[in-house]
């Protein structure tokens, strides 16, 4: 533990990094809420609409997966 | 990134200590590294994915679905050729009851004819026996006034005679002589009207 | 209890990324490509499973289903009104492509899930070769499909003129990213999953909170099986609106 600075500012990069996938879930939140809000409005319509749901919450999630991924690689391969 | 990541391949182990003789690269014992970024094992994956695939298409393109689509295309097949099927049944029942019906009111039709037919039979019967019937009362009626008419004349005529026997025997206990002429002119007379 | 927590502490270990090791089936040694690996295994393995449920389950033909050949009947179901509804009747032409894809995706998942396995899609060697074969269809088929024409993809023509080049810009930027995102979605979930239950099943050591690491495991676990499906379902879908770019490019 003692020594490296090196090793705490990649332990500290890596925290900071893994805060973007809180980005990812505040977004993935908003799309199943706004699809929930309208669902219930027109529930009709909703059946229909979840492959929308699943690609909207698919490309949020993928920036927050970039996010771990950095944090990752920071973690293991730098 | 190129560089990092063989650098990674380098220093890559993860705790090695509990896989002690299963790690076949990266000796160093405090080093971790993503096995995921080994670059060392791409080929390996990739060869073996590829080679998986292509048995995974060949699998389910050319034995899979086509059994699958030809199973949901029977079922759909059946079930549109079962509910024909009970469509044509409906028909055919409902056929039946209109066949039915038809014959009900046939038999109907048939009952009132053959009551009819038995009716008017029977009215006929009975208008001859009634006109029969009729003809034989007056003919006996007739015949009654007739022997009534006969036995009427009969008595009048007995009773003229008596009448003018009488009053011919009056004259002449009366001492008068008869006139039978004048005796049957003056019955006659006095007849008239009493015995009509 | 500081010492005891301390003592525990150091008999701690943490290895979530152990389970996603390639080494060789058989012996020791270097892998090289041709290695029979763990890899391999199951590749088969997922390759077998597939086998089971999409041929064997469905051996019967039957007009009344069987429990193996129902759920069979859902999986072509399910991908082929996909297929239909987002790439069009036009792209059914592909549907045994996305349906290899979804049940290959499909598998990987749910086997990596058992315990002691090796979750294939979690190596970005393997999404990355599965997304960059989408991409690399999918942009082939664009260009033959409609030839020049498949351009239109990156030049909104609903857009005012001025700014169409700085949306081509974009448009084709956020085209290049696709297999990237496409790839690392897939890789980073199951990594992602099967690290935080290896994490959490590290701290079952901890006496004291081995209850909660136990509950915590299970937990994830049964997120992990949803998760399972819901990426390949994602991978699928999102195979499908790029063919429908690739069918029909105009916006």
């Amino acid at each position: 533990m003692e020594g490296n600075i090196g090793e705490l500012g990649q332990y500290i990069g890596v925290g900071l990094t893994a805060i973007g996938m809180g980005g990812a879930a505040i977004g993935v939140g908003n799309v199943a809420g706004n699809f929930l809000s309208g669902a219930l409005r027109n529930p009709s319509a909703a059946a229909s609409q979840t492959a929308t749901l699943f690609i909207g919450m698919a490309f949020a999630e993928a920036l927050g997966i970039f996010s771990f991924l950095v944090a990752l690689l920071l973690m293991f391969a730098v | 990134m190129i560089s990092l990541l063989q650098e990674a391949v380098t220093v890559t182990a993860d705790h090695t200590e509990s896989l002690a003789s299963s790690v076949a690269y990266g000796e160093t014992e405090t080093a971790t590294g993503l096995p995921q970024l080994d670059l060392s094992t791409f080929g390996n994956q990739i060869f073996w994915l590829v080679v998986a695939m292509v048995v995974l298409y060949w699998v389910v393109a050319k034995i899979a679905l086509p059994r699958i689509g030809a199973v949901l295309s029977d079922r759909q097949g059946a079930m549109t050729g079962d509910l024909m099927a009970a469509e044509e049944f409906k028909l055919k029942a409902k056929e039946a009851e209109a066949a039915y019906d038809k014959a009900l009111a046939d038999a109907r039709a048939e009952a009132g004819k053959i009551v009819a037919a038995n009716r008017a039979e029977i009215q006929k019967e009975l208008d001859a026996a009634i006109a029969h019937a009729d003809a034989e009362i007056s003919a006996r009626t007739a015949e009654s006034e007739k022997r009534i008419r006969e036995i009427r004349g009969s008595a009048d005529t007995d009773a003229r005679e008596v009448a003018r026997d009488v009053t011919a025997e009056l004259v002449r206990s009366f001492g008068g002589t008869v006139d039978q002429a004048a005796v049957d002119q003056a019955v006659d007379n006095r007849m008239k009207g009493a015995l009509q | 209890m500081a010492i005891e927590a301390q003592g525990e502490a150091t008999g701690l270990s943490f290895h979530p990324m152990e389970q996603f090791i390639v080494r060789p089936l058989f012996g020791d040694g270097p892998v090289h490509w041709y290695t029979p690996s763990n890899v391999t295994l199951w590749l088969f393995a997922i390759v077998l499973a597939t086998l089971a449920l999409l041929v064997l389950g469905t051996r019967g033909r039957a007009i009344v289903p069987s429990r193996s050949q129902s759920i069979a009947e859902m999986a072509y179901g399910m991908v082929h009104k996909m297929v239909a509804d987002i790439a069009g009747k036009d792209g059914l032409k592909y549907f045994p492509y996305v349906m290899t894809l979804f049940m290959f995706i499909v598998f990987a998942n749910f086997l990596g899930l058992l315990p002691m396995a090796f979750t294939v899609t979690s190596h970005i060697a393997v999404t990355g070769v599965l997304a960059l074969s989408v991409f690399l269809t999918v942009t082939a088929i664009g260009f033959i499909k409609n030839g020049a024409h498949f351009l239109d993809l990156f030049w909104v023509r609903s857009a005012p003129l001025a700014i169409r080049p700085v949306l081509a810009v974009i448009e084709v930027i956020s085209y290049f990213v696709r297999p990237v995102s496409h790839s690392i979605r897939l890789a980073g979930n199951m990594i992602a999953g099967h690290a935080v239950i290896k994490v959490f099943a590290g701290f079952a050591a901890i006496a004291a909170v081995a209850p909660v690491a136990i509950v915590a495991v299970v937990g994830m676990y049964a997120f992990e099986i949803l998760v399972a499906f819901i990426q390949a379902y994602v991978f699928t879908i999102l195979t499908c609106v790029y063919l429908k770019d690739a069918l029909h490019p105009s916006h």
